[in-house]
Parts: structure tokens; sequence; C-alpha cells
């Protein structure tokens, strides 16, 4: 909090003699009256919801692991009978924590791909950024052991086609994924591993977490204009103007998750997981949560394993490098007309990938013939359809982005970020 | 818009992609016949069970599926937990509940004398869940022609389909197999049965019959039980109550989770109405 001048004063000989000593009343004011820029939309709501998230995920959690049988003769038991029969209000608390899971994801792709269209990962903020891309991949590892936890059938299958993913790396793969299931196939010591890593991860997304505020908080909030604060006139103190609105955005996003988890608590769950995990019974369709789809779509389009696997991680990379690619000193799509197409096309990639991550890798597309077949599979398959989607996911970031940011003709930026909101206020129509 | 070189690739990629978006390729191989169309008191959001259906149910579940099917997370207790079919708001607790207390009392447990610690047997108590038909799955199997009657607990919820699903399975078992069809001894043609029975078929290899096999004998005919609200205790009937049972048993508590439900939306709409007039109230004079 370089820029921000501490207008805390304290009033009370107590507050002044801990003011000396651990100014802790001092930061948290600080914090409050932080100056955000007037002009953010609902779009820039998503931090906070996120921040919501995260505390409801590890509260749930807390007390589900309080009545959870780490042991692979228990754990199904211990989730379908104890929490979800016995425990007071158990079906809640899971229901909270599975769909929170859902809901976690739903946020935070909303606010990558807001970070995205405002310019949010240009300078001065690569490093928030980066922190943020941090959390998302603890964020899905967490997810990843989790799922595993009910110990249902695509628990495990889930487990097991994940992890064998990385015995796809030469020479030290074979020791990563003993090690990391604690024997020579995945059993209870791999749920044992899962459980520990699991509680911990949080912790440690929290902690980045308090990074990626502290990286906030040196540069200030990017806004929707891109255009950076000059002065008292463009912000506003976070306190009480994005505390309320946060908090209403918050509250409507409650109301979206209460109506999954009251009415359709199921909505995400693949009905095999009712079924205990059984090493001996393959699920006739091993599927991961929807917001892996897109991953492991990119996963099988590549007719190679360790270059599937080299893709996911790159597809994930893309996120790290993107303040590398996009050398444009524009930030926010806004005046970026072309930049905002490739980006929605983009959008629309990455959803049909998700589609595709969800459907058998030799359906067909159109329905008829699954056409002439090229590398394994008809043109018209699910898998084809996977490799066009995969081949723009990396072109939009390695071509499309770096040759935009070099020759897009963008539109004129607002000097301040305050003058299109004196525009809109002098527009007769509020 | 000035014309950019991947624009024409891409865009036709997302039409293409989005004209079939929402066609389901066929399946490898396994097929099944549409479920039957049936409707429960609890199909919607807001449904709530019905606690006579689910007594009929819980009748046909005891008296035919509990024959060969364990129930092994439900408890006596359980069937007078609120929402559950013995509920009586008269027994609060329901280990008090005269209707399980009977029930439970009906089936034996093994346990210890405790003067001697040699085996016996006593009678259940409300406690005790329900017990199982078979001593271990080898026994389960050697009875069932080799294979295993699943556990019923969860059965709903771990089929695709639900309650639908038990009763077009229970209702589609023993259906005349069509001829050409080879149907392997102690198994019954149900077309409902996700399965691919191209390998026993000796007709046109393009009208492969749809559905599977089963190893369940089918288990209800006309007044296989008597019910004793009067109801008639049709083959229909019968299926479906045991569904409505049989889902209920999957998930106890959706009465209560749809209840409070409703509750918690009402609370939810009201908060956040007065949090969007703060939010209106304090930025009305800021700029934005």
């Amino acid at each position: 909090m370089s820029e921000h001048q501490s207008t805390y004063e304290p009033k009370s000989a107590f507050e002044r003699w801990l003011d000396s000593r651990l100014p802790i009343v001092r930061f948290s004011a600080d914090l409050m009256s932080f100056p955000t820029p007037r002009n953010l939309n609902y779009w820039y709501t998503f931090g906070g919801i996120l921040a919501f998230c995260l505390m409801v995920q590890i509260i749930t959690g807390i007390v589900l692991a309080m009545h959870y049988d780490t042991s692979s003769h228990g754990a199904f038991m211990s989730v379908q009978r104890e929490i979800m029969r016995d425990v007071n209000f158990g079906w809640l608390i899971r229901g909270l924590h599975a769909n929170g899971a859902s809901m976690f994801f739903l946020a935070v792709y909303l606010h990558i791909l807001r970070g995205i269209y405002y310019g949010s990962y240009k300078a001065p903020r690569e490093v928030l950024w980066w922190l943020g891309c941090v959390i998302y991949v603890l964020m899905m590892a967490t997810a990843f052991m989790g799922y595993v936890l009910p110990w249902g059938q695509m628990s495990f299958w889930g487990a097991k086609v994940i992890t064998n993913l990385l015995g796809a790396f030469p020479v030290v793969g074979g020791t990563i994924t003993t090690l990391l299931w604690g024997g020579f196939s995945v059993g209870g010591p791999t749920l044992n591993r899962f459980f520990s890593l699991h509680y911990l991860l949080p912790f440690v997304i929290a902690g980045v977490v308090a990074l990626h505020i502290w990286a906030l908080h040196v540069p200030g909030n990017n806004n929707p204009t891109g255009v950076e604060v000059k002065g008292k006139q463009d912000t506003v103190p976070f306190h009480p103007y994005y505390t309320v609105k946060d908090l209403f955005a918050i509250m409507v996003f409650v109301i979206l998750f209460a109506a999954v988890v009251f009415f359709i608590p199921d909505a995400f769950e693949k009905v095999d997981n009712n079924i205990e995990a059984n090493p001996l019974v393959t699920p006739p369709h091993i599927v991961p949560e929807w917001y892996l789809l897109p991953f492991y779509a990119i996963l099988r389009a590549i007719p190679d394993k360790l270059s599937g696997v080299l893709a996911l991680a790159g597809a994930i990379g893309m996120l790290f490098i993107l303040p590398f690619l996009d050398q444009n000193k524009v930030k926010s799509m806004r005046y970026r007309p072309a930049a905002r197409l490739y980006f929605f096309i983009w959008i629309a990639f990455c959803l049909i990938l998700g589609w595709c991550g969800s459907q058998e890798p030799q359906g067909t597309v159109i329905p008829g013939p699954a056409g002439p077949v090229i590398i394994d599979y008809g043109i018209n398959s699910v898998t084809w359809l996977a490799r066009v989607s995969t081949a723009y996911y990396f072109a939009y970031f390695l071509i499309i982005t770096p040759l935009l940011a070099m020759t897009e003709k963008t539109l004129p930026v607002p000097d301040s970020l305050f003058t299109p909101v004196l525009a809109k206020s002098a527009a007769p129509a509020e | 818009m000035t014309h950019h070189p991947f624009l024409a690739a891409a865009a036709l990629a997302v039409g293409l992609s989005l004209a079939s978006g929402s066609l389901v390729p066929a399946q490898a191989d396994t097929t099944q016949a549409p479920l039957k169309d049936v409707h429960w008191s609890f199909d919607s959001p807001v449904g709530m069970y019905d606690q006579e259906q689910l007594q009929r149910g819980y009748k046909v579940y005891h008296e035919v599926c509990s024959a060969c099917h364990s129930m092994n997370m439900v408890a006596f207790r359980n069937l007078a937990d609120k929402g559950g079919p013995f509920w009586n708001p008269a027994y609060p607790n329901s280990n008090d509940n005269p209707v399980v207390k009977a029930l439970a009392a009906q089936a034996q447990y093994d346990s210890i004398d405790t003067e001697t610690g040699q085996p016996v047997k006593r009678p259940g108590t409300t406690a005790d869940y329900f017990p199982s038909p078979f001593p271990n799955e080898v026994a389960a199997r050697a009875a069932n022609n080799g294979a295993l009657p699943p556990d019923m607990s969860l059965l709903a919820a771990a089929r695709e389909g639900g309650a639908r699903y038990i009763y077009s399975i229970v209702t589609g078992d023993g259906t005349t197999p069509p001829a050409g069809l080879t149907v392997p001894d102690g198994k019954y043609y149900d077309p409902y049965m996700p399965g691919d029975l191209s390998s026993f078929w000796k007709g046109d290899p393009n009208k492969v019959p749809v559905g599977g096999f089963i190893a369940m004998p089918p288990p209800l005919v006309d007044d296989r039980v008597t019910f004793d609200d009067g109801t008639k205790a049709t083959v229909a009937q019968e299926a479906k109550d045991v569904a409505a049972f049989l889902e209920w048993a999957s998930d106890p508590k959706a009465d209560e989770r749809k209840q409070l439900g409703i509750e918690v939306m009402l609370f939810l709409l009201v908060f956040t109405g007065l949090l969007y007039a703060s939010y209106r109230t304090l930025w009305r004079k800021v700029g934005h």
C-alpha cells in the first residue's frame, strides 16, 4: 500500500498504545479506506465472491473432516451414511462443499475472463496476475483430490486416470506415480495422502490469496477503461462503496448457489459416484468434473500420451505467459475491437472443448458417418473437433495475441477513467 | 469490421459446433429403451414424498426385494424419521415409534451372551441397520446364479434416471424376447437394462434389440403383496411404490432439504433486495 496515505487516527489511549506496537487496526482501516476506481462494474465483484467461496469451502470442509473416515474401507460409508444421513445437517454441509467447488470454479473462470478482457495482467499488475494463476492451479489440484475422497467409482477411476498421466514422463514418471499412490496402484494409501493434501492446500491457497491482495494494493485496481487512476477524483474509498456493492453481488451469487444446493444438489454429480469404489469394475464412461473438461479434451486430442500431458500443462501455462505475449499498451478490450473478437471466439472454443471432454472421443459431431480417418479418428469425430479447438486455443495465445498487439488499430482511449462516467451522466437517460 | 485471416475458419468451426452441439452422439454399443414415463409426488424440485406411498413401497421392499437385496445404510429408526414412511409427529424421537420398534423386533441379529461370551441371537432394535439377506458377497452370488444383487441404499441415486429407471427395469424384466434373440440360462431380457445384445442376436445386424439381460427374475406379479391401505396391488402400482421407497432410501433428507430451501430462498431474496436498496442509496450521489 505504498501510494495510499494512511488516514487512520488512533482515537483512544489504548489504540495509540497498540498502534505503536502492532498497527493492526491501522492496517485494517487502511484496507477499508483503500482508494478504488469509481467505475468498477459487476465483473469486478468476483474477487469478493471468490473470497467468500474460499471461506465457505474451508469452514464446511473442516466440519466434514470431523465426520470423515479416511480409510478406504470406511470412506464411502462415512460420507454416504454418516454425513448424508446421520450428522445433523450433514447433507447441507456436504451439499455446500461439493457444489461449492463448482460455484468456486464458475466464479474463478469469470474472474479470469474479466482479467483478460480488461487487460488486468499488463504492467504494473503482472505479479498480481501470476499469483492468480498460481491460485487457479492450486484450486484444480485441491478440487481433484477432494473429488477422490467420497471414494465412489468416479472418485477412484478419476484418480487412476489422472495419476496415470504423470507416468507418461520419461525416467521420473514411474517414481512420481508410485510416490503419489503410496504403492503400486490407487488404494488406501492414496486416499490418505489425498485427504492430507486436500486439507493442506486450501490454507496454501489462502496464503497466496493474501499475497494476491497485497499485490493488488500496490498498483491498485485496474478498471474497465484500463486507464490508470490519476487522482482523488477517480476513486472512492473501498468501504462503504465497494463493500456494499460486493456484498450485493455475493448475495446474488448465494441465491444461485442455494438454488443448486437445496433443489438440484446432484446437478454436477455423476451417478456412478454413488457406487463404492471397486478396482475390478471400470465404469463405462470416465469423465472429470465439468471445470476440468476443456483440459481433458486437449489431453485426448493429442495422439501421444506424453505430448498430451505437455499440451494439458501448456494450456494452463499460456495464462502464465500472457503478460509477455500481449505487449499492446491499451489494456481494455473496450478499445480493442479485433482483440475482443478473437477473445470471444476463444471463449467459444473453450466451451466447445468442454463439450468435447464430456463426450466419447470416437463419437460423431454431426450425426452420421465419422468420415475419413486421419490420425486414428474420423474427421467428423469429437476428437477432431477437439483438435481444431485445441489448435485455436494455442493459436490465440501464441500467434493471434502477439500479432494483434503489434498490428491492431485501437480506438481512442479516454484521458481519464472518469471521462466516460461524465459522458454517461451528461446523457439524458442516465 | 476489417477482415481477419483466422476469422473465416474459426467462425465456420464455431457454427458447425453450435449447430450440432445439442446432439449427443450415439454411445459406442450400449443401448437401452427410453425409460417409461411415470410421475411421482417428489419429481419437482419442491415436490415432497407421499407418506402412504412410502409405506406401501416399504412393504414391497420388505416382502419382495429384501429377500436378495441388502440396504445397509438404512436403520429401522430411519423409517420413522421426519419425511420417512412411518414418521409420526407424536414421536419426535424416531426410536420411540411403536411401528418401527415392532418391525425391528422381527429381525434377528448376531450378538454374544453377556455372561459366557458365546454367540447368541438377539431381536433387532430401532438402532439396527436392515439385516443383510446373505452373510457375504460369495454367498450372495452363489444363491443368485453368479450375479450380485446390488445394495439398495443408494440404488436410485446410482442409476441414470433414478426412480424411473427402477420402475422401468422392474416392469420390463422378463419381457418376451424378440425372435432371434438367444437369452442365456438364468438371465432375463429387459429392454431398459443398458446392454449390448449384438452377440446374442441372429437377425438383421442393423436391428439388434435395445436393452440387455438381467439376472433378476421378474420380481413382481399382481397381488404379490397386500397393501394395508386397500390400494389395488397391480404390478404397476407395486413398482411405482417401491421405486418411490427406493428414492426415499437414497435421499431420505429430500423433504427437509426442499422445505428448508424454500425458507432460505425467501430470506435471501428479501436480504438481497435490502442490499440492493442500500447500494443504490449509497451510490446515488457518486458518478460511476
